[in-house]
This record gives structure tokens, C-alpha cells and sequence, in this order.
């Protein structure tokens, strides 16, 4: 019993994780109905940025206050990151097809790893220790074992949800991101700034993504440039999951994501978890094709 | 009607690649590595543009069934051909062919399994279960103690030879050209320009996209079959989505659904990365006298240069490369 809780937390935890870059996925695909490839390498420069802070900035470890710091620096570069990204890349595609955009993102992606990779540019290919940003410490519940630092994620994680929620469906700017994912010419006509709300769409989604990569590392303390390729991909299945373009689905298809990876690691099967959360993915397409929440559009001729 | 014209051309390339195998032996083996690289590049874009160029469909695990006859033929040439006890020279040209051909038939088994239950899936959602597909054949590979695991497959014998790389890779053009020319081929493209109206002149639009998807997946698994007897070593890892990728680079970059401009772009995108490896080991004369500068960060930076390129090209030359206009000349 002790072990399934156990493992349920850990489950929780990854999923959150998941649940938070896939909400990028799921927003930028609500707004612009691409796959954002350099999603999961905002990701990675995330947990980058929090080493870097940390390293060479200079900010204490093992403090609520500098953890605090770091994640937000992060946060924040990774939005301004996402930005520029959609400006520079993205904004000259508006009007060409979907496959021109998501090449350009696999380039954009592959761009940021290789610069990441190079020790003169970027940081180097080798992995790299990630300190502990919070104060680490075990606390035990029974026979549960939690740490700190668990804990750290799972706040931060519910606190971002909770923060994404309310601007989705209580600020002005969250309206009118709803009212471009439902309808961009609608949109437009009622005055919305389209290209507005798609930065701050991306700006947003690659803010979350950032403080995914910053717990991510807390987690797994070893951080590289290529760190962000597989978690990436699962975030991605979560999002598709749970109904792309469709916000609690992403979360929803995280969650469950993260549990059955992190439940399927306790068994025999353990080397096969990363073809599992495929296999889930399929499955799911071939019978709900808009995925867990998503409503399945009809196709007029 | 260019059919005859066509085969004569098919003929030359045949002749031509069998001539250029027998002086490979006077060709420095650096080289001659590279120039086979290209013709597996070649068969891997051919038959991918079958799919994602002229059927119209987005296939993002072409990687996926390249592994499928990667180790269908590696496992043929290690396990099988050494009880046979036939001579070298009989395991090359008569054997390896027919593993080929195996490796070729298992890829597209794949192929129709994953296809036949997924087409019905549209644009982004046939590309993710692609893409899905491909990864799961890899983790599978790498869990699968008889064909090395996460270890690889090592000894595989070197069977492939210039005649091999690009008699293969002038077949798969013809093929596909020949196909697209035929009374069958205008159901490709027509479910590649309007799938609903295709459907509603009578087409069978499924039918035609699984048969792409069979046919593209075989030569994938043929190519992977010359792959695997090219390296001699194969492992997991190099058939993960990086390589996928790469195949539909090269299939956009040429302009997807022409022949031509993707074989030019197979060859382009798989020779540069060895032309500026070359490029870096070189410097170039100082102009103002004294040492000459050497060009040794173009080998760090390649990879940085190509991933530039890419974004550079798509965000001005969308079309591809090698795009004249629509596909209006093919019509008349």
C-alpha cells in the first residue's frame, strides 16, 4: 500500500510536470493550429537558465527566496525566448501551410539544441549537475517518504494551473485568446489584435514551459541540451490526449501520462514506459480521434 | 507516352551503377561511404514523397520502418546466411538481393498494419501516430536481446556496393514515377489535391492511401536493408525521430511531389554534412600575409549552419528548392 502510494505521488508529480508543457503545446495549437517542435528545447533552456542563475549569477541554493528567484529569471527569459521566437520564425508563415510552419519549427528546435550543444555559443554537450534551488529535506508521513523538493513541485505546479486558469477565463487578454482559438477572422473583426494575443499566447505557454523545466531538473538533478527531446514528446501525447487545443484536456492527459509512465516503471515493463505513452496515444486517436476532451469537428464540404 | 524513354533511362542508370562498382575498388573508401550514404538517401526520399508529396498524406516515422528492414536483412546476413555455406561472392549477389527483397516486404507488413487503421486519421493526427508508431518500433528494437538491444547489432556483412546503393535507388525513383504515370497514380494525386472530391467521383481514397503507405514503406525497409550492409553496425538510437526528420526535410526541401528536386535535395542534405566536415579541415590564405586562418570552427558549427539553413529556406523558399511551378507540367 505504502508502494502504490508512493509511486502515486511520484506519478502525480511527473504529471504535473507533463501537464504544464503541454498546456504550451495546447495553447500555441489553439491559436495557431501548429505543433510548436521548439517547445520542448524552451523547456530545456528553462532548466539552463535556473543552473545558470544559480552557477554563475550567483543566487543562493537551498533557499526559498533564491528558488524562488531562479525560477521566475527562468520563467521570464524563457517567455521573452518564446516571443522572439514566434516573431522571428513563426510571424513571416502566417499565411503559408501548416507543414511550412512545422518544418520551421523542427529547424528552430534543431537550432536551439545545436547552439546548446556547442561549448563556445551554448553550454557544451555534457551533462550538467542541477543544485538544489529549494531547501531539501525528508519528511515522513508513516511509511511515506516525501521531500521537500517534492513538494516545491507540486505547488508550483497547482499555483501555475490555477494562475493559467484564471487568465484563460478571467482577464480580458484570456477572453480574447478563447475568441481566436474559437475563430481567428471572428476574432479580428471584433477588434482583437490577432498577432498580439499570439505573442502573449507564446510568451505564456513558454513561461510554463520554462518553470516545467526548472522542476523537471529538480527531480532528475542532471540537466543537457537535449534533455527536453523526450519529455517534449510525452508532453506532446498528453496534449493530444486530452483533446488538443483544449486546456483541462492537456492537464488531464498529463496527469494520466505521468501516472501510468511512472506506474508501468515499477513493473517488469519498465524499458518499455516511453513506447507505452504512444501506445496509449494511438489507441486513443483510433477510437477518439479528438482525443479525451476534445470535440471532433465536422468536416463541411 | 515517355514510358519507353523512361526504362531506357532506368536501363542507363543500371548499367552505369554496375560499371561505377566495378572500379569501386580504386575509389578512396572515405568517399565512396559517402557516395553509397546517398544513394540509401535517395530511395529513403523517393518513396517518402510517395507518400508525403504526391498522396498528400504526413508521414513523420519513415525512420520506423527503415528500422524494420534494417534488421529484418541484418538478421538474414548474421543468422541465416552463414548455415547456408554458400561462397561470398553467391551471399552478395544472390542472397543479399533477396534479403533485400524480405526486408522490403516485412517494412511494408508494418507499413499496412500501421496504416491500414490510422489513414482514416487526418493532416497533424496521421503525422503524430506516425511519428508514434516510429518510436514504439524503436523502443521495441531496443529491448529485444536477440538483435543486440540498446547495444546494437554488430558483423553485419558489407554486401552493400555501389551497384546495390544506386541500382536501388534509380528501381525506387523509376517506381514511383512509373506508378504516379500510371492509370492508378492519378488516384494518388488525386487524393493528394482534393480528397472529398476524389471520394465523390468514386475513388476509394483509402485504398490508395494505404497503398502508398505499403509501397513507401517497403522501399524504406529496402533502404534500410542497404543501410544496415553499408555501416556494418546498427543501433536503436539511429533510427529515432532526428532521422525521420530528416528524410522530410529533404522531401520538402526538393518540393514535395517532384521527382527530380527530391533527389537532388537527398543528395544535397546528405553530402553537406560530410562537405563541411571536409570544408573545417582546411584554411584559407590570409589575405594580409601571415598565418593562413583555419576554417576548423565550420566543424563545430555544421550542424548549427544546416539547422539556419533550414529556417532560412522555409521562411523564403517554402516551396522547396527545386519547385518550378504547380504540378500543372506533369498533367499535360
Amino acid at each position: 500500500m505504502t508502494e502504490f502510494l508512493q509511486q502515486l505521488l511520484n506519478g502525480v508529480l511527473l504529471g504535473a510536470i507533463y501537464a504544464l508543457i503541454a498546456l504550451g503545446y495546447t495553447m500555441v495549437y489553439g491559436v495557431l493550429r501548429f505543433i510548436n517542435f521548439a517547445h520542448s528545447d524552451v523547456f530545456m533552456l528553462g532548466a539552463f537558465v535556473a543552473w545558470y542563475s544559480v552557477e554563475k549569477l550567483g543566487l543562493p541554493t537551498q533557499s526559498i527566496g533564491g528558488g524562488l528567484a531562479a525560477l521566475l529569471l527562468s520563467m521570464s527569459v524563457c517567455a521573452v525566448l518564446g516571443v522572439v521566437i514566434e516573431k522571428l520564425a513563426y510571424k513571416p508563415l502566417r499565411q503559408r501551410s501548416t507543414l511550412t510552419v512545422l518544418i520551421t519549427a523542427i529547424g528552430v528546435s534543431l537550432l536551439i539544441q545545436n547552439v546548446a550543444q556547442n561549448s563556445r555559443l551554448g553550454f557544451g554537450p555534457n551533462p550538467k549537475a542541477f543544485p538544489a534551488l529549494f531547501p531539501s529535506q525528508q519528511l515522513h508521513f508513516g511509511a511515506l517518504t516525501v521531500s521537500t523538493h517534492q513538494l516545491v513541485v507540486l505547488g508550483v505546479a497547482l499555483s501555475l494551473l490555477g494562475v493559467l486558469y484564471w487568465i484563460v477565463h478571467h482577464t480580458r487578454i484570456g477572453t480574447a485568446m478563447r475568441a481566436l482559438s474559437f475563430n481567428a477572422t471572428a476574432a479580428s473583426l471584433v477588434g482583437i489584435n490577432n498577432d498580439r494575443i499570439i505573442s502573449f499566447t507564446f510568451g505564456l505557454g513558454s513561461a510554463l514551459a520554462g518553470a516545467g523545466g526548472v522542476l523537471y531538473a529538480m527531480n532528475y538533478p542532471s540537466i543537457d541540451p537535449l534533455m527536453g527531446t523526450l519529455p517534449g514528446l510525452k508532453a506532446f501525447v498528453a496534449a493530444v490526449l486530452g483533446g488538443i487545443g483544449n486546456l483541462p484536456g492537456a492537464a488531464l492527459g498529463g496527469l494520466l501520462i505521468g501516472l501510468v509512465e511512472t506506474f508501468v516503471s515499477g513493473t517488469r515493463l519498465s524499458t518499455f514506459r516511453d513506447a507505452i505513452a504512444f501506445g496509449i496515444l494511438i489507441t486513443i486517436l483510433l477510437f477518439r480521434p479528438a482525443g479525451l476532451l476534445g470535440k471532433l469537428k465536422i468536416e463541411k464540404v | 507516352m515517355a514510358f519507353p524513354v523512361a526504362q531506357r533511362w532506368l536501363l542507363a542508370a543500371l548499367i552505369l551503377a554496375g560499371l561505377a562498382s566495378a572500379v569501386s575498388s580504386s575509389i578512396d573508401p572515405y568517399f565512396l561511404d559517402g557516395v553509397m550514404g546517398v544513394g540509401v538517401s535517395v530511395v529513403l526520399a523517393s518513396s517518402l514523397n510517395l507518400i508525403n508529396g504526391f498522396t498528400g498524406q504526413f508521414s513523420l516515422g519513415h525512420a520506423g520502418f527503415m528500422a524494420v528492414g534494417a534488421y529484418t536483412s541484418a538478421m538474414l546476413s548474421t543468422v541465416v546466411a552463414p548455415r547456408l555455406g554458400w561462397n561470398p561472392l553467391l551471399l552478395q549477389w544472390v542472397f543479399f538481393p533477396l534479403s533485400l527483397i524480405a526486408a522490403g516486404l516485412l517494412a511494408a507488413v508494418a507499413g499496412l498494419a500501421v496504416g491500414a487503421p490510422s489513414l482514416r486519421l487526418k493532416g497533424d493526427y496521421l503525422a503524430i501516430v506516425t511519428l508514434g508508431f516510429g518510436e514504439i518500433i524503436r523502443v521495441v528494437l531496443q529491448n529485444m536481446d536477440a538483435v543486440g538491444g540498446a547495444r546494437g547489432l554488430t558483423g553485419v556483412p558489407a554486401y552493400s556496393n555501389l551497384f546495390w546503393t544506386f541500382g536501388t535507388a534509380a528501381l525506387t525513383v523509376y517506381t514511383v514515377w512509373a506508378l504516379l504515370n500510371s492509370t492508378h497514380g492519378r488516384g494518388f494525386l488525386a487524393v493528394a489535391d482534393d480528397e472529398v472530391a476524389a471520394e465523390a467521383m468514386g475513388l476509394d481514397t483509402t485504398r490508395y492511401k494505404i497503398t502508398a503507405f505499403g509501397i513507401g514503406s517497403f522501399f524504406a525497409g529496402v533502404a534500410g536493408g542497404l543501410y544496415a550492409h553499408l555501416k556494418g553496425y546498427l543501433n536503436p538510437g539511429g533510427f529515432s525521430f532526428d532521422k525521420s526528420i530528416e528524410i522530410v526535410v529533404m522531401v520538402i526541401l526538393g518540393g514535395m511531389g517532384r521527382h527530380a528536386g527530391v533527389v537532388f535535395a537527398a543528395i544535397l542534405l546528405t553530402l553537406l554534412p560530410e562537405g563541411l566536415r571536409e570544408l573545417g579541415s582546411r584554411s584559407v590564405p590570409n589575405p594580409f600575409g601571415g598565418a593562413p586562418w583555419s576554417l576548423d570552427w565550420i566543424k563545430e558549427m555544421r550542424m548549427i549552419l544546416y539547422s539556419l539553413m533550414l529556417i532560412l529556406l522555409m521562411l523564403m523558399r517554402p516551396q522547396g528548392l527545386f519547385h518550378r511551378s504547380e504540378r500543372r507540367r506533369r498533367g499535360a
